[in-house]
């Protein structure tokens, strides 16, 4: 009992931590010490100083200023990336668990073949295909990464599937839509959201990693990882201009992580006990 | 066993026609093309010129012809050329192998070595300081983006230590270190959380119990049965990575200039360049069903229980 109380006091306190961040990067433009698109050559590739705590970068830009705006960028694309995942794949999952043999077999197939490469080479490809930009990184980062909920929706809704509310609701003659609304999806949601909440970080990681190859967030508009990417050439000069978006994406993806972690120990009591 | 074998290895035909497919798809639907790629920055350049060129690779044909010659040519062992270089894409692919296997051996067997003993210390020392900070340094480079971590490495022990070059100078152990390390890092944070995880579940069954009572050393009962019955659990793990290794760490071998495969398809992909995409895409393939089918006949030697050619 001491324990779940201890959880969730965590999960709480990381909760307001992501909490935060959101509001932080909500209201990034107004948190900005100076204009972050404002060059200014006279004082390039400053170091960092008490003016400019994390230097500026080769154009004079104030490199904290792009570091809090690029927040906006990298925090709200990896949100709406986890979303299209978590809908569309608990959609698919939902319509696999209840329809017959012949879908669910042709879905899950297409499922397990985009679980088993690895994905972020094959939204590589896709991203590529599509040519670059943050929504492009998107979609493709999404093509390969709904499998995951659309099985754990699946094997949630064939296991209630059966229970005697589903089949007493059915005798009454509830529509199917309203049945995955009223009783499945309530009863599926929890572990689905918690999963999601877990993949944020990795989201966070991947759309940054395929920005950083030039294939996600063009410049000007700042994004964590084309922040590094771009200014690459400067690491043995001016490394602060390269790893303190790195820093940033490390404490955003650590945060969310926690959360994450917290959650799931807090739905799932019996997997922090194994911990 | 050998039927198995062959039976799961024409698996590879449908996978590789519906993946090469839907790049093929994806590629037509996306408009652009290698050739106005390459002429997107070279100013005004007459259409003739432009169409006489697309004529020449048959992109102006229709989309279905365009892949039907494609897949005719794969399964004679043309790949054709690329676009952009005018080499022969079989062997500019094939010359790109090496650099990449390389690279997935060394930081497997780095992965293999830091992360079983710690995962296992970690399971032993289970709620001790050794496995909080163990735990606490798995979830640090649980968080931490690769490319970060290569350029911190980068930063720390090439440019300020001087004791590795900056970039690869070619495929030697010396440049490999610090994409093996980067790789390394991010693979062994997750591996030991799961190595711990399926070592503690091993250990509270009841013949673990029973080995103790009976007095047999704890080391003894740990090499013999515990590791022996959670490497089910390790080898798909690794199969997964390993796959997505050969597959080649694109930003890994960009950042290092490491001259693997997952550079090449960086460079096809910005280029445009189909043919080489679609080597890449078939290489994916290939590595899906073999590393799959490899995985397969490990779990049966491990354990004899599992049998082959259950269901698929």
């Amino acid at each position: 009992m001491m324990k779940k109380i201890d959880v969730k006091k965590k999960m709480i306190f990381f909760g307001i931590l992501v909490v935060l961040l959101l509001l932080f990067s909500v209201f990034c433009d107004y948190l900005t010490p100076y204009d972050p698109n404002e060059q200014d050559l006279s004082i390039a590739k400053q170091a960092p100083s008490a003016e400019h705590l994390f230097g500026t970068d080769r154009y004079g830009r104030d490199m904290l200023s792009r570091v809090i705006v690029g927040s906006k960028a990298s925090i709200f694309s990896t949100l709406l990336l986890v979303a299209i995942i978590t809908v569309i794949g608990t959609i698919i999952g939902i319509i696999c668990g209840l329809s017959g043999k012949v879908v669910d077999v042709v879905l899950m197939r297409i499922a397990d073949i985009f679980l088993a490469f690895p994905g972020l080479v094959f939204a590589l490809a896709i991203a590529g295909v599509l040519g670059g930009g943050l929504h492009n990184a998107i979609i493709a980062l999404a093509a390969v990464s709904w499998p995951k909920f659309a099985r754990l929706a699946r094997s949630q809704t064939l296991a209630i599937k059966e229970e005697p509310y589903i089949e007493a609701s059915k005798l009454a003659g509830t529509s199917t839509i309203k049945m995955v609304f009223k009783h499945i999806l309530p009863n599926i949601i929890g572990p689905i959201l918690v999963t999601g909440v877990l993949d944020i970080g990795t989201m966070m990681m991947e759309l940054a990693g395929l920005s950083f190859l030039g294939l996600g967030a063009k410049p000007p508009i700042a994004e964590w990882g084309s922040m590094m990417s771009d200014n690459r050439s400067m690491l043995a000069t001016q490394p602060w201009i390269v790893l303190t978006p790195g820093i940033a994406i490390f404490v955003s993806v650590m945060i969310f992580n926690l959360f994450g972690d917290t959650l799931r120990d807090f739905a799932d009591p019996k997997s922090s006990r194994r911990k | 066993m050998k039927k198995y074998v062959i039976h799961r290895l024409l698996q590879l035909i449908p996978v590789l026609i519906g993946i090469t497919f839907l790049t093929f798809l994806m590629m037509h639907f996306a408009g652009s093309d290698a050739i106005t790629e390459m002429y997107a920055d070279k100013g005004a350049v007459s259409q003739e010129i432009i169409d006489a060129k697309k004529a020449e690779l048959g992109l102006d044909k229709p989309f279905i012809v365009q892949y039907l010659s494609w897949l005719g040519g794969l399964f004679t062992g043309d790949m054709g050329v690329s676009y952009v270089s005018g080499k022969d894409i079989f062997e500019t692919f094939i010359s790109k192998l090496p650099a990449t296997l390389l690279l997935t051996l060394l930081s497997i067997v780095a992965t293999i070595i830091i992360s079983i003993p710690l995962g296992i210390l970690m399971a032993v020392k289970q709620n001790k300081v050794t496995d909080y900070i163990l735990r606490f340094c798995s979830f640090i480079g649980n968080s931490l983006p690769n490319f970060f971590v290569a350029l911190v490495l980068m930063e720390i022990l090439a440019i300020k230590l001087h004791w590795l070059p900056v970039v690869s100078t070619g495929i030697s152990l010396k440049s490999a270190i610090m994409p093996t390390l980067t790789l390394a890092i991010a693979m062994s944070a997750k591996y030991m959380r799961q190595v711990r995880a399926v070592v503690l579940e091993e250990l509270s069954k009841d013949y673990v119990v029973g080995a103790r009572a009976r007095g047999i050393r704890e080391n003894v009962t740990l090499v013999k049965s515990v590791l022996r019955s959670s490497m089910i659990t390790i080898i798909t793990l690794l199969a997964i990575s390993i796959g997505s290794l050969l597959g080649g760490t694109a930003i890994i071998e960009t950042i290092f200039m490491w001259d693997g495969v997952g550079k090449l398809a960086v460079d096809a992909i910005t280029m445009r360049d189909y043919p080489m995409i679609e080597a890449y895409v078939v290489w994916l393939a290939i590595i899906y069903v073999v590393v799959n089918l490899i995985a397969d006949l490990l779990y049966h030697a491990l354990d004899p229980r599992i049998r082959l050619g259950d269901g698929k």
